[in-house]
């Protein structure tokens, strides 16, 4: 426990320090677009890690985030400065009521159905973002920007969304360590059976839906005010979940720091390929291949294939045993080949 | 005699096959009941309709005098009644100790559930005791996935009780397991219904059914044919004409896993 | 009245293609109990295919199908081959939607790279052209299209229920475990199944690439409606698909007329939602997909 208390004081001052050591715009720049996909996948997986449900519409709390932070500083004829930030307490808040109805609908269903209707759900968004009068349509909304000296212009975006991190690392810690999280994870494994133990599947998805919704739409308004201006390509751009997902998947799906690692590896990687390849295409390629690769030879990702690593060396057996797969079809043959009802 | 479960008269289709026809089935409290049949018969059909897993629009399921047709399964379970799976069902990638908590919370409100931890020292002793009981003890820190089939199906038993239901519906405890461990989950019955719980056991083993249970239903097409004694229902010849005549229909309609 | 008329003729000349696409999508989540994201840019793959055929060669575009449907089935082989065979059961939904995704995203990418993201559009003398049938004019590729789309569902028919290997895959569809206990290979069957449904983008490729201008973007498009095409329809149902294809386009295109061609987007989007509110199994899906 202290080694692990001790690692995460020394990560979070390193976070902390790490403006005043880069200086560069460029690369805070990229700090930045690095702590809000820390934060998005890791709201995701506390929703998608626990309960196996894999949702693909997340993006829509994104984009409601930023529009609500767009829509609202052209309402209140805001001026750039810290106050636009209170606003995204109010784009974490519409986030999580927009959730409310999108989880009631989407989670009627499971698997396959379950993600193709998340992502109907964001095309509906985007279609709507395109078209009503709020988003400006297509030629979107600019937001004041603050006056800031340029030395230091990055820095209060950083801490800020720094801020947000840690308020879903720790949620996602909770929810982990939680009762209700013992619920998620029973659901993941067999969600009938958990029913039938008196777990309440529905309130508890939507629950967890809904609190994975909620930091995504506050870094949603921290991206369109960092930017300062958003379009609905970029609101509810189809491949933000595809993105946060592979990242999920990459760092450990259902572990807290597996979200935060594959952040840190591939949002950088992002950036860069994008700033290299700008055109967009080769990037595109790029991005697809690692993607396979990830999942094809990680399958697990990084940070639950090391922990078994760890502690086959410690116990000093070969290899930390496989839990699913063979158990699986071991079921499902005795399904058919065994007793009768 | 007061029965603590009844079923009168429900009907279940599926599509064009019946799974069961005005079935009624009364289980009185502290019993240990036996249900057997052919294939296809309904027992499965049966208990999913009683847990909730299955509805019908016929008939009646009662606890305790208190209807509870329909109801959904964390309902059900929260009234008393536990149930095991045919072929088990497990969390496979939770712990055994994981396995076993989640039947602790149906208690408690959703929201407290959320700021608890996930269990308290208490539970946890109770959830040891109980794989003390099943002798899965020794495995608790483990995958569920890595147990061998007999084992998972004593580690459902455990989960159950953690919850301490009144009835217990055990769809086949002896399946598919070796001779051994079948003894040892007859002895573990025994002493469960020796502190006051219900049972009524679904199984195909004969000398299993008949050395374990007081009174043998034997359901047939749906409805239930005969009901008595072990002893009574061996001599009887309606249902050796159930199990040969009954090799026409093998299906079971619609499975419960 | 007349403008409604054709909006209804439209959408089902239309909804026949999307039919055709949706069958292989369909057919593809029946047997491997997968969903494959990259049949919409298969079908821009397909549609640039027979672009590059007519520019290049001054092939007829129903004749380079016979080049493009060969092709669109052994990259559909070689795709299941490398990649989602690979996959272990364990969160194998989640891990094939984003493998496929993948696949998606390099196809772009590929195309972006080799033809740049302008707009283009097939040509062929049926393409401009059309004649008078009841009063409305009617392009020729539509009618052509809907008959291609037609006969080839009439073959998808004749391999699934009158050969040896649609029985296989009829087997898988109804009992993938089962199918293996009774001798199926199943892993051949899911290969060629693959193939067979990716094939068919070739067809619909083509036909989508006459009808409207399409560049690499256009994958999106498409595959958001055949998911909801697929999902209405119930998935693994073949009647299911071919039924939501053609309802869908219809209310499309009579939305469009009666509305507006903005909303008629939305209202696809729409109709899944509300339907699966009433039935989440979608219109023809089978309730037996409970077990995770």
């Amino acid at each position: 426990m202290l080694p692990r208390a001790a690692g995460l004081g020394l990560l979070l001052l390193g976070l902390g320090a790490l403006p005043l050591v880069l200086s560069n715009p460029t690369y805070t720049s990229i700090a930045i677009f690095t702590l809000i996909y820390m934060t998005a996948a890791t709201s995701w997986n506390t929703f998608a890690g626990y309960s196996g449900y894999i949702p693909l519409g997340h993006v829509v709390f994104f984009g409601s985030g930023a529009y609500t932070l767009a829509v609202a500083a052209q309402d209140w004829h805001l001026v750039g400065g810290y106050g636009m930030f209170l606003l995204i307490p109010l784009a974490g808040l519409v986030a999580g009521l927009l959730a409310l109805p999108f989880g009631l609908v989407a989670l009627r269903t499971r698997r396959h159905t379950f993600v193709v209707i998340t992502i109907a759900i964001m095309f509906i968004f985007q279609l709507l973002a395109f078209n009503l009068g709020v988003t400006n349509g297509s030629s979107g909304i600019q937001i004041p920007t603050p006056l800031w000296p340029a030395a230091t212009f990055n820095d209060p975006f950083y801490y800020i969304t720094l801020g947000i991190l840690i308020l879903a690392v720790a949620t996602s810690w909770f929810v982990r360590r939680s009762r209700f999280g013992l619920q998620l994870l029973a659901i993941r494994d067999d969600e009938d059976r958990a029913r039938g133990l008196g777990v309440r599947t529905g309130r508890v998805k939507l629950t967890a839906f809904v609190i994975s919704a909620i930091p995504v739409g506050m870094v949603g308004a921290m991206y369109a005010y960092f930017i300062g201006q958003i379009f609905p390509q970029f609101a509810f751009d189809p491949l933000f979940d595809v993105s946060v997902a592979l990242m999920v998947f990459f760092g450990g799906l259902g572990t807290v720091a597996g979200p935060l690692l594959g952040a840190v590896v591939l949002e950088p990687l992002q950036q860069y390929l994008t700033l290299q390849f700008s055109i967009g295409d080769l990037y595109l390629i790029i991005y697809g291949v690692v993607f396979l690769a990830v999942i094809l030879l990680m399958p697990r990702g990084v940070v639950p294939s090391t922990r078994d690593w760890l502690r086959a060396r410690r116990t000093g057996r070969p290899d930390a045993p496989e839990v699913e797969g063979d158990t699986d079809r071991a079921a499902e043959v005795a399904a058919h080949t065994g007793s009768p009802t | 005699m007061s029965a603590l479960l009844e079923i009168d008269g429900v009907s279940k289709a599926y599509g064009g096959v019946q799974a069961l026809s005005a079935c009624s089935l009364d289980v009185a409290e502290g019993t240990i009941t036996g249900l057997i049949g052919p294939n296809g018969s309904g027992k499965t059909t049966l208990f999913n309709v009683v847990t909730g897993y299955e509805h019908v629009n016929v008939g009646a399921v009662r606890y305790r005098g208190r209807a509870i047709t329909n109801h959904a399964p964390d309902q059900v379970f929260k009234l008393g009644i536990g149930r095991t799976f045919q072929l088990t069902r497990i969390f496979a990638r939770l712990t055994l100790m994981e396995n076993m908590l989640v039947a602790t919370q149906h208690h408690e409100g959703w929201a407290r559930s959320m700021v608890r931890r996930g269990s308290s020292a208490g539970e946890r002793r109770r959830a040891l005791e109980l794989l003390e009981f099943v002798g899965l003890a020794g495995h608790a820190g483990e995958a569920a996935g890595t147990l061998s089939y007999g084992q998972r199906k004593l580690l459902e038993l455990a989960y159950v009780l953690i919850a301490d239901p009144e009835v217990l519906l055990l769809d086949e405890p002896a399946g598919g397991i070796n001779p051994s461990l079948i003894h040892y989950i007859t002895e573990r019955i025994r002493e469960l219904n020796r502190q006051g719980r219900t049972f009524l056991v679904v199984e195909h083993n004969m000398e299993f059914v008949m050395g374990l249970c007081e009174r043998v239903t034997v359901m047939h097409q749906g409805c239930v044919i005969v009901s008595g004694t072990p002893h009574e229902v061996r001599a009887d010849p309606r249902v050796l004409d159930a199990y040969l005549g009954g090799a026409d229909d093998e299906e079971e309609g619609a499975g419960a896993a | 009245m007349a403008a409604l008329y054709g909006a209804v003729i439209d959408g089902i000349l239309t909804g026949g293609v999307y039919a055709l696409m949706a069958a292989g999508l369909t057919l593809i989540f029946g047997v491997m109990d997968i969903i494959n994201i990259a049949q919409g840019v298969l079908v821009v793959l397909a549609a640039y295919l027979s672009y590059f055929l007519s520019i290049r060669f001054g092939l007829d575009l129903f004749v380079g199908l016979l080049v493009t449907i060969p092709v669109l089935f052994l990259l559909g082989v070689a795709v299941e081959w490398l990649f989602i065979r690979r996959l272990r059961s364990q969160e194998k939904t989640a891990m094939s939607i984003l493998v496929t995704y993948a696949v998606a995203i390099i196809i772009e990418g590929v195309l972006s790279v080799t033809f740049g993201v302008n707009y283009v559009q097939l040509h062929g003398w049926y393409v401009t052209r059309s004649f008078q049938l009841l009063g409305f004019y009617l392009p020729y590729i539509y009618v052509f299209g809907f008959l291609l789309a037609a006969a080839l569902l009439a073959v998808l028919f004749v391999i699934l229920y009158r050969t040896r290997f649609g029985r296989s895959v009829r087997a898988s569809l109804q009992n993938r475990t089962a199918a293996q206990l009774i001798g199926v290979n199943v892993a051949r069957v899911s290969t060629l199944t693959f193939g067979l449904g990716v094939a068919v983008t070739a067809a619909g490729g083509m036909i989508f690439g006459a009808t409207n201008a399409f560049n690499p973007n256009s994958g999106y498009d498409l595959i958001s409606r055949l998911l909801a095409i697929v999902i209405l329809g119930g998935l693994g149902s073949i009647g299911g698909a071919l039924a939501a294809a053609v309802a869908m386009l219809v209310v499309e295109d009579v939305v469009a007329v009666i509305w507006s061609p903005v909303w008629s987007d939305v209202v696809f989007f729409v109709a899944l939602v509300a339907v699966l509110l009433i039935r989440p199994v979608g219109l023809f899906g089978r309730a037996a997909a409970r077990a995770q």
